[in-house]
């Protein structure tokens, strides 16, 4: 790539990023409050009504406990959630064909929508664990493994956002993931609960639920609890995933799936 | 002079069996202001997509400026400026928003940017209205944004698909203006338009496409040179029952103080005033009606 191409691509990507972080500011009533204020009465509910008489999980404080899998579950949805949502916007309004007229390569596509629903995942997430030092203090076992997981789950669920966006025709596509399957996987995937407190066979059922090893690792990092799931290997796995998710998103946008006829 | 856009035998087959585009070849000349016609359906629109990269061909080659469509994507990109039949833009963003980030796609620095956003949008009229919300922009503005938006990485190629649907007399006169000294100041454009006048008026070269074929691509000039008749209405002070006769001439009824006379190269408006004449019949008046293209292009679209 030479020095001018560089330069070109790089002020494309800042120009679409930028929009993009525009975008969620314009509409924070949309993008950044509800997470918060559902946290808040997860915190309020879980955490110290319910929690109470639950007492201690893992060792831990209830309240303490729920606090990774809500963050978790906040990345998940926001990073999704924005990028499905925009890119199928744009591809609603027609404005996607600014781009795609545009000398923008695949890839700075791809990495501009991506970035601003992980960089949206990362502003709701440090709004909930603000709002969860309200209701109890932390301390953070491992920063590298917290924002490590954090990063990479926000990353691979902007790139499963962004295919939903690609691949959907009509706006109930867009809902009918995070609401049918993701919201059902991340309750099921440990937010209020540890999988070792599961019976033995639904422990193995669990193991099919790919939101499961996010939440683990996230409250490994920040608990230090370990779960009967491997750190290394997950995170092993959540890189292969997004490499993977990556690829075939290109490869689509190359094919103009679901954008050119 | 070199080629700004060559397209060899460029072919579309739709996924539902449609064959768009049947081989197309076309060539436009730096500089010139070149029409592309054809009726509703015909593969102007599959040309364009193409030529813009909305549209994946099945087969074929586009060159613009020099640059191969395949080969180099990036480079040829660069070279086009697209204003589209539909409006394509997001309707909650300010006007400038818009421009601004259009021009960013493209690799403009930022300074660079400004300048050439504040130069086209006064060249147009919409500096007032640069920190307005799209969507509230008349059609007029909103074709007139579309206009700048496809010029502030200033291309060497402007291709327009139907640029002034929809808008007032008043306003396609301006944009005819405009585009006529975009033109004359070296930008290459091609038109796609319903109103032949537009074409007749402003380009120098035209293609007709029909049936995803070309079926006619030379100079305006030499396209009008082909025009054999032309209709005439004349209005009389009598009343007509039946059609006269003009030995000659084609007739045809077209009111009840009026009729419609087609005059062939060479046929003499005299002799007709001496059959008129002869049958007591006092002219009242006479227009030359219908655009000249229209009924050359109505003529060779009907023929395929």
């Amino acid at each position: 790539m030479n020095t001018i191409f560089k330069r070109f691509v790089w002020i494309a990507f800042y120009t679409l990023l930028s929009k993009e972080l525009k975008r969620i500011i314009r509409i924070w009533p949309q993008t950044i409050l509800p997470s918060v204020i559902t946290s808040s009465l997860y915190f309020i509910i879980f955490g110290n009504i319910i929690g109470k008489r639950i007492g201690s999980m893992g060792g831990f404080d209830y309240t303490m406990f729920v606090i990774p899998g809500l963050v978790m579950m906040s990345v998940i949805t926001n990073s999704y959630v924005n990028v499905a949502s925009s890119f199928f916007g744009s591809k609603f309004c027609g404005s996607i064909e600014e781009v795609l007229v545009a000398p923008v390569p695949e890839w700075v596509l791809l990495l501009s929508y991506v970035m601003g629903g992980v960089i949206r995942g990362m502003i709701v997430a440090t709004l909930v664990m603000l709002v969860s030092m309200v209701f109890t203090s932390i301390t953070v076992y491992s920063w590298s493994i917290t924002v490590m997981v954090m990063l990479i789950t926000a990353f691979i669920f902007s790139m499963t956002g962004f295919l939903n966006g690609l691949l959907a025709s009509k706006f109930d596509d867009v809902n009918i993931i995070p609401t049918f399957i993701l919201t059902p996987l991340s309750y099921l995937g440990g937010v209020f609960y540890s999988i070792s407190a599961l019976p033995p066979f639904w422990q193995k059922i669990s193991y099919f639920n790919p939101v499961i090893y996010e939440i683990s690792a996230f409250r490994f990092g920040i608990l230090g609890y370990k779960d009967s799931i491997d750190i290394i290997y997950t995170l092993t796995v959540m890189i292969i995933i997004a490499v993977l998710l990556f690829v075939l998103c290109i490869k689509l946008l190359k094919l103009g799936k679901g954008l050119k006829t | 002079m070199a080629h700004m856009l060559t397209v060899n035998n460029l072919n579309k087959t739709y996924s539902n069996g449609i064959k768009a585009l049947k081989g197309i070849d076309l060539t436009v000349k730096e500089g010139d202001f070149f029409a592309l016609l054809g009726p509703n359906g015909a593969g102007k629109s599959t040309t364009i997509g193409i030529i813009s990269s909305l549209v994946n061909k099945t087969s074929g080659k586009v060159t613009i400026n020099g640059f191969d469509l395949d080969n180099n994507v990036y480079e040829a990109k660069r070279q086009i400026g697209i204003v589209p039949q539909e409006f394509n833009f997001n309707p909650f963003e300010t006007v400038l928003d818009i421009l601004m980030n259009q021009a960013g796609y493209y690799g403009v620095v930022m300074r660079q940017r400004r300048l050439l956003c504040e130069k086209y949008l006064k060249a147009l009229g919409l500096w007032e209205k640069r920190n307005g919300i799209a969507k509230d922009l008349s059609g007029g503005m909103k074709r007139r944004m579309m206009i700048i938006r496809a010029l502030v990485h200033q291309p060497p190629l402007l291709i327009l698909d139907e640029p002034t649907a929809g808008v007032d007399t008043e306003l396609r006169y301006f944009l005819w203006d405009f585009l006529r000294t975009m033109n004359r100041e070296g930008t290459t454009i091609i038109l796609t338009t319903h109103y032949l006048e537009e074409a007749e008026k402003m380009c120098r070269n035209i293609a007709i496409i029909d049936h995803g074929k070309i079926i006619q691509n030379t100079s305006m000039q030499n396209l009008l040179q082909q025009h054999n008749t032309e209709r005439f209405f004349i209005d009389i002070q009598e009343k007509t029952e039946t059609i006269p006769t003009l030995p000659g001439y084609k007739v045809s009824y077209a009111g009840s103080h009026s009729f419609e006379v087609k005059v062939s190269k060479g046929q003499s408006l005299n002799e007709l005033f001496l059959h008129l004449e002869k049958q007591k019949l006092h002219v009242t008046g006479l227009r030359s009606e219908g655009n000249r293209l229209e009924e050359l292009f109505l003529d060779m679209t009907a023929k395929h």
